[in-house]
């Protein structure tokens, strides 16, 4: 039996399981969360505000974006998760939609075309919104079906992911489509699928790799994992990028130049300075010290997205958060393995740092989902 | 679990390899770091002036400014284009084509737009504070001189560094050392933070000349108007101070003026003073008369006789017979016969030894580039009309400033003193190569030469006595042998006679001999030398020594018809050829 002293905390339990409950849960926002968030976008704009040469300009745009963004992140909160999951299969269809209107209508840049411009709205990237489509759409799917999935729902899931990825990597846009496929397949795992199948899965991906690499990649795909394996090859060309941002990274030593005196990077020696190689300013201006605080901020926000993982109260929402987890986690661990020549140039922006107002605004909204999924939660259990 | 353990070894993955770039690997990629934005840059130091000996320059330093443009920079600021057009043109350049030779150069830094431009012309451009243009401070060499000098003192290239002459022999004492300072650098180019001076730009040193300004542009004038005047192909003419054997003045023709380098002109940079070799012809006979009068068969009394002579199986005479003559007569008149009469008599190493004492067959040793040493003559066998040649001053090679050089022996009365380029502040000890005596009376016979009756009467000035011979040489031409047509005219001289200050010596190579003038060193050189002996008189302000006279400088004039009763003895070919016994054609046909 509960003490009347005990209530006060956890709610009447005599009136049909009503709970008393706090103002932020009742604001459907999650504290831990949103003050490493916060944390980390501030140190992410003052980490900018170097890296762009103090142009007020485009720190007035990424403010506007990330103020957007937790707005953004706010709204998606307030909609309980159920609601979230049984829209699930029309919002993927209209994601496909709109991925189909980009091959059509699209916009081309740099080669690519990615962006999406309708008159009276901000030009976007629908395969920004797939980030969070694709994994929800998949959890969704998933949580109707008896676990572990069977071979035939497998084949379902994979027709989920595999439609958006091919109409992105068409685009092309292989890192963003490696991410989706990353983000739907950590559903997979984690709705517990036969080791068996991944291990078969690998084999056959190691098997097709000499395949892919003669028949499907491009040269320029080639050649960043030529320029991988050897940067000094081009050091002027492709090998610029990651030469110079060893460079930065290795000349901030343990404790860095100070903030606004990196010498590489604001001298316009680091190319993609302020999106995928931000990590390289920071490291010049702020040293190991400054990069080890970013990774302590990043493992906050990636630990209080499992726990909200491990705590949710139905299937759908355990495998949603702990996709949106370990996505998260890859983005972290691919643009700093990148930037420190551990990993091949993949185009993938430091999450929360690097200008961008569409990424922003996709990992808001992910995170508005896991705040959503901890805050509608019918039984208190933990924090 | 197994989530929590993966992620912990990929953040653990990260963090060393972020620990091994930022605390293992730091050194190494500092240092690339700073290669990448540290750079030096050169501070330009100031080329030493050259000056003459009293103080004046000849070669100096001026700054100016030279205007470069960092193409990538300029290309990234397109709203500018139509100042950056004005400044173009009001810097002369042609504004479209300027901009197509940046546009060629869109990837490089560094383009000069336009080198060694007066700073106020400069100022112009730079008040516009055009993005990507930039200027830097450059020294230009000026040389106040101009043609005057130009072959003595020689020339820098556009980046001041000598190319000619002095300028290039002295280089290493003229130039400075450039310092440098420490800057940064952004990728393209543009200063980002000045680090400060490291190392201070030390001037380079003056080089102070023993020329005398004055008297070079006074050598200058009158050689030029002599050369001129022959329309001769070149000539050239030497000052000495008798006293210190510094050289006042040194000219050549023709001449190019330094400061205007869009025509370079190479003819026009001869040295012809110490690079040119010639052979001294008659002006040797001061020399066969020392040897003459050393030997001691001679005495100046000696009678001699001129009748003409068949050496080796050649005829040799003068162009009129000067009858019975003593050495100071054969000097006078320049009578070949009767040099060759005293050669033959005294045998070639009599007069080889007064030669090399005199300084022939040596290099002077100024270090000018290209100074030749000239060649005394070394047969295995002398035959008679080789040591017969010598005697008047064939068959051997100097140069002008050798010539000079052995005159200012006679002017001290035998004693010898090094040549100098550059002053001299200490007096000069000197070496006695010949007897007081015998110089002294060979100078008495030199006097004979510009009396009445010598060759060179030319050459005397008022209000003081001179002394000098006058030679004209043939000029061996290759498969021609020597030729009446192709002639050196020769005067080498000196004035005072009784206190020397300056020795002379006016060369005038190939003149025009097609309008029928046809004169030898008399006639041709020996009024420039006295032109240049009157003008160093004044200038060195020498007392007169016949009271009375105001001293004036003769005119030059048009040569007259030469005189048929007194012609010009030096007008002798080399025994060597086409003289046959009994032809005597070219000799005495005038």
């Amino acid at each position: 039996m509960l003490t009347p002293e005990l209530r006060k905390y956890t709610g009447s339990v005599g009136a049909g399981l009503e709970r008393k409950r706090s103002w932020s849960q009742r604001l459907h926002v999650d504290m831990p969360l949103l003050c490493a968030l916060v944390v980390l976008l501030s140190f992410g704009l003052m980490v900018l505000y170097s890296a762009t040469n103090q142009n007020m300009a485009e720190m007035k745009r990424q403010l506007y974006f990330s103020g957007f963004a937790f707005a953004v992140m706010f709204l998606i909160a307030q909609f309980d998760v159920r609601w979230l999951r049984a829209w699930a299969p029309w919002m993927f269809l209209g994601g496909v939609l709109l991925l189909v209107a980009v091959m059509v209508f699209g916009e081309v840049t740099n080669g690519a075309r990615r962006w999406l411009h309708f008159p009276g709205l901000p030009r976007f990237q629908p395969s920004e919104v797939m980030k969070i489509l694709v994994p929800l759409t998949v959890a969704s799917f998933l949580s109707r079906k008896v676990l572990p999935p069977s071979f035939w729902h497998l084949c379902n899931c994979l027709l989920i992911i595999g439609v958006p990825v091919i109409l992105i990597a068409k685009q092309p846009d292989l890192g963003t489509a490696l991410l989706i496929t990353v983000a739907g397949v950590f559903v997979l795992l984690l709705a517990g699928i036969r080791w068996k199948w991944v291990l078969i899965v690998l084999m056959l991906a190691v098997l097709t790799a000499p395949a892919l690499w003669v028949f499907y990649m491009d040269d320029y795909q080639k050649n960043r994992i030529h320029t991988f394996l050897d940067p000094e090859r081009e050091p002027l060309g492709a090998g610029w990028n990651i030469i110079q941002s060893k460079t930065a990274i290795g000349s901030g030593g343990i404790y860095g130049k100070g903030w606004l005196k990196g010498v590489q990077s604001r001298l316009d020696y680091l190319p993609e300075g302020q999106t995928d190689f931000i990590v390289a300013v920071l490291a010049e201006e702020f040293g190991l010290v400054g990069i080890l605080f970013l990774l302590s901020l990043y493992v906050v926000v990636i630990g209080r997205a499992l726990y909200i993982a491990g705590v949710a109260q139905d299937l759908f929402s355990r495998l949603l958060a702990g996709s949106l987890a370990l996505t998260f986690f890859v983005y972290v661990f691919v643009n700093i393995g990148m930037v420190s020549g551990l990993l091949p140039v993949v185009g993938v922006p430091l999450p929360l740092v690097s200008l961008g107002g569409t990424s922003i605004i996709s990992l808001m909204t992910g995170f508005g989902i896991l705040m959503s999924i901890h805050t509608h939660r019918t039984a208190r259990i933990g924090y | 679990m197994v989530v929590f353990t993966v992620i912990a070894a990929l953040l653990i993955v990260i963090c060393w390899k972020l620990a091994d770039l930022q605390v293992l690997n730091n050194d190494a990629l500092q240092r690339e770091g700073d290669a990448r934005t540290l750079r030096k840059e050169e501070i330009v130091a100031t080329r030493g002036n050259i000056v003459d000996r009293n103080g004046e320059p000849l070669a100096m330093s001026t700054p100016v400014v030279t205007l470069w443009v960092n193409p990538q920079e300029v290309m990234e600021s397109p709203e500018q284009a139509e100042s950056l057009a004005a400044a173009f043109t009001s810097l002369g350049l042609d504004a479209e084509q300027t901009r197509k030779r940046i546009t060629d150069k869109a990837a490089s830094e560094f383009l000069y737009l336009k080198r060694r431009v007066p700073p106020a012309e400069a100022k112009v451009v730079l008040d516009r504070k055009l993005k990507g243009v930039y200027a830097m401070e450059e020294y230009k060499r000026f040389y106040p001189m101009g043609e005057a000098a130009v072959h003595l003192v020689g020339l820098t290239n556009n980046d001041e560094i000598g190319q000619e002459g002095l300028e290039l022999a002295y280089e290493d004492w003229l130039k400075g050392t450039p310092g440098s300072r420490q800057v940064v650098k952004d990728r393209i180019g543009r200063l980002v933070r000045d680090m400060g001076v490291t190392a201070s730009a030390v001037p380079g040193n003056d080089l102070v000349l023993s020329i005398d300004s004055r008297l070079q542009y006074l050598t200058y004038k009158a050689l030029k108007e002599a050369v001129a005047l022959r329309h001769a192909k070149t000539g050239t003419a030497t000052v000495l101070d008798a006293r210190t054997g510094e050289v006042l003045a040194m000219v050549s023709q023709p001449s190019w003026n330094p400061n205007n380098r869009t025509s370079r002109n190479e003819e026009g940079l001869v040295n012809r003073s110490m690079v040119d070799m010639m052979e001294p012809g008659s002006t040797a006979k001061t020399f066969t008369a020392t040897a003459a009068l050393e030997s001691g068969k001679f005495t100046p009394d000696s009678i001699i006789d001129t009748r003409p002579v068949v050496i080796d199986s050649h005829l040799l005479k003068d162009p009129v017979a000067y009858g019975p003559s003593n050495l100071a007569r054969i000097l006078a008149k320049s009578s070949n016969v009767g040099a060759s009469r005293v050669g033959l008599e005294l045998g070639h190493e009599a007069m080889l030894d007064v030669l090399k004492r005199v300084g022939f067959g040596e290099n002077i040793g100024t270090g000018f580039p290209g100074e030749v040493s000239g060649n005394l003559p070394a047969h295995d066998r002398w035959s008679r009309s080789d040591t017969a040649s010598m005697a008047y001053g064939y068959g051997f090679q100097v140069n002008q400033l050798q010539i000079a050089q052995a005159y200012s022996i006679y002017a001290n009365r035998g004693i010898r003193k090094p040549v100098s380029l550059l002053k001299v502040n200490s007096p000069v000890e000197g070496k006695r190569v010949v007897d007081a005596k015998i110089a002294a009376d060979v100078v008495q016979m030199l006097e004979g030469v510009v009396a009445k009756g010598g060759t060179s009467v030319a050459a005397n000035i008022p209000a003081y006595h001179v002394a000098g011979k006058s030679g004209t040489t043939w000029l061996y031409v290759t498969n021609h042998g020597y030729d009446s047509h192709n002639y050196i005219a020769h005067f080498a001289g000196f004035a005072p006679v009784d206190n020397p200050r300056v020795v002379i010596v006016v060369s005038i190579k190939q003149p025009d001999t097609s309008a029928g003038q046809h004169v030898g060193g008399g006639t041709m050189s020996a009024p420039v030398f006295a032109q240049i002996a009157a003008g160093a008189m004044r200038i060195l302000n020498v007392p007169p020594e016949v009271p009375g006279k105001t001293i004036h400088a003769p005119a030059l004039t048009v040569p007259r018809p030469p005189v048929v009763d007194e012609p010009d003895a030096d007008e002798a070919p080399p025994v060597l050829d086409e003289v046959e016994v009994g032809s005597g054609n070219g000799v005495t046909q005038r």
